[in-house]
């Protein structure tokens, strides 16, 4: 039939999907090497890519030289999920209201919205820098999840309009004929059936705010123990002499969670962001 | 039979009264999300617009009018930063929709295995930047990096080579690393989009002769068109954006080669405290952007209509 490859051409997909991946992958086997590499060996010469003494010991050590290491991990998590939270609490009304509702200036505030994706952070950092300072969130953990909510909220938006649309409009109109109120049937009859598509968006969310996180932590915030892993690694790049293998174990170590939770939900993930590119 | 009938024009007229006035509901719900991004991004635009008229530094400021725009004007240092990052932006995401395809159609390739596969396309996508570039300045260490190491097996190079130390190497290294990060998502909206097309176009075709790299140009092409055409816009406004991949792996050198418009504003209002000269260089983003994304949708519009989508 149609879809069946003749052995050559079945041979030459593997090829080429070895070849592409093995581009996607190359940093990480890389990083994955230079992990297992004893740091005198790593810098030797001539380039070797096998080595005969490789060992898992960095793994233990990088507890001792990254103290804060699990902090790290930790905050970068916390940062993740309180930012995919108050994303949410602002998202699902908002969203609600452009998937059902007529309103005057409907299309106008949906522009303004959708605008905000055209901007990143590193654009607005000196005025976002005073206006987080008025507000004292200057060095704190909200210093690093205020930014990051505001500029989730449109792709947010965007997501989420799509996924409640197809939820029958006729549920909706029963529970008003029995009298409920808007607000309750919001609560009581959309958000349960938009279950699914809630969990699908914040599973893109999680994985998109821990995946960029670096730039407002490394402008608004100062104190280590509050850092992400990515700025808290980062800092020991600059160090004179730099401990590339424990650099290496500690970012692998260091993205394990996402990767985790990428693994065990990668379907939604990819469901949640291309069902509002895609046509069904 | 006829009472069904009356039940349907029964619901239909009872279905009218049911709109209340939503006006005031709908803003309601929309509201708080509207002043978080007020506070938050508009405000800070409104700023950025008039700190470009001041000369703001640690100091303090004062209104200059418009002599920052008229320094960044006469500056062939600016200009060529518009070109390059221009260029960037054209190079990396025609590479990235490339990639996004070969890959997407090698995905959607009925093989065994596959499923694996596009787990394995993710992790660039999933991890953060920060994170990846660590592992592509190794990559790129002249003396210790695999790719040096292995152009120098092959025979390629005598000596090691240091991938970042020299202005063009370095400009089309750091392009390849902002096209690892941005290629799986492209890669994975391709192959939904893919997925997406009705099957029965290619039967049809097949049924008719058609050969593989016609049914390609002819059917899936056309078909996933519209998001191919949004995903450039969107990869193009994050590569233009793209920051973190560039400061990390060249902080915009040697020697400026790598230093785009983001950059050079970080480098000008963050690491010089020239916030008013860095809000100008900010505003003339801004409005790049914004007549870039109104000639994209105008072109976005022609696309649709002509592949039949809404």
């Amino acid at each position: 039939m149609m879809d069946r490859y003749s052995r050559l051409q079945t041979l030459v997909i593997y090829a080429a999907l070895a070849v592409f991946l093995t581009f996607i992958l190359l940093p990480f086997v890389e990083m994955f090497m230079v992990s297992l590499r004893p740091l005198e060996h790593l810098f030797s010469t001539p380039y070797r890519f096998w080595g005969d003494d490789f060992s898992f010991a960095v793994y233990r050590q990088i507890w001792e030289t990254v103290p804060l290491l699990g902090r790290y991990i930790f905050n970068s998590i916390y940062i993740s999920g309180m930012v995919t939270a108050i994303t949410m609490i602002f998202v699902v009304p908002a969203a609600y209201a452009y998937a059902r509702l007529d309103f005057p200036f409907k299309n106008a505030s949906l522009a303004i919205f959708l605008g905000v994706n055209m901007f990143t952070g590193a654009v607005l950092l000196i005025p976002l820098y005073r206006v987080l300072r008025t507000l004292g969130l200057l060095n704190t953990y909200w210093a690093m999840i205020v930014p990051g909510v505001a500029f989730l909220i449109p792709t947010g938006i965007w997501l989420l309009r799509s996924y409640l649309e197809k939820i029958p409009r006729e549920l909706e109109e029963a529970a008003f004929v029995d009298g409920a109120s808007r607000l309750y049937t919001l609560r009581r009859v959309v958000l349960p059936l938009a279950v699914p598509g809630l969990i699908v968006v914040s599973v893109a969310f999680f994985i998109g705010a821990y995946a960029q996180q670096f730039l407002f932590a490394i402008t608004f915030n100062q104190v280590r123990e509050y850092q992400p892993l990515p700025a808290g690694l980062f800092e020991f790049i600059g160090y004179q002499d730099v401990t590339w293998n424990e650099m290496m174990a500690a970012s692998l170590t260091g993205v394990l969670p996402v990767m985790v939770v990428f693994l065990f939900l990668q379907k939604y993930f990819v469901a949640g962001l291309t069902a509002g590119a895609v046509k069904e | 039979m006829t009472g069904l009938a009356e039940d349907t024009t029964a619901q239909a007229r009872r279905r009218v009264p049911v709109r209340l006035p939503e006006g005031w509901f709908a803003w309601a719900l929309i509201g708080p999300a509207m002043i978080f991004i007020g506070v938050i991004v508009a405000w800070p635009l409104v700023e950025t617009f008039r700190l470009s008229f001041t000369d703001a530094n640690l100091g303090g400021e004062s209104w200059v009018g418009w002599e920052n725009y008229a320094d960044l004007w006469g500056s062939t240092k600016f200009s060529q930063t518009i070109a390059r990052t221009f260029f960037w932006m054209a190079l990396s995401v025609s590479l990235k929709l490339v990639m996004g395809l070969i890959g997407a159609t090698l995905l959607n390739a009925t093989v065994p295995g596959r499923a694996l596969f596009r787990v394995l396309v993710m992790p660039p996508w999933v991890i953060p930047v920060a994170i990846g570039m660590i592992g592509w300045l190794w990559l790129y260490n002249g003396h210790f990096g695999m790719l040096s190491g292995m152009v120098q097996k092959i025979g390629l190079l005598d000596g090691p080579f240091e991938f970042l130390a020299y202005k063009n190497s370095a400009f089309y290294s750091a392009i390849v690393a902002d096209v690892w990060v941005g290629t799986p998502m492209v890669t994975l909206f391709f192959l939904a989009a893919m997925q997406g097309v009705p099957k029965d176009l290619y039967e049809a075709a097949y049924v008719d002769g058609a050969s593989r790299w016609y049914r390609f140009r002819r059917i899936t092409i056309p078909q996933i068109m519209p998001v191919i055409v949004s995903m450039a816009l969107l990869s193009a406004i994050w590569t233009f954006n793209s920051f973190e991949i560039i400061w990390i792996l060249t902080e915009g050198g040697p020697r400026g080669a790598t230093t785009t418009l983001i950059v050079d504003t970080y480098k000008v209002a963050i690491g010089n405290y020239k916030f008013g000269e860095g809000a100008a260089c900010a505003v003339v983003i801004v409005i790049l952007l914004a007549l870039f994304s109104l000639v994209y949708l105008f072109f976005l519009n022609k696309v649709n209509r002509r592949y039949g989508n809404k």
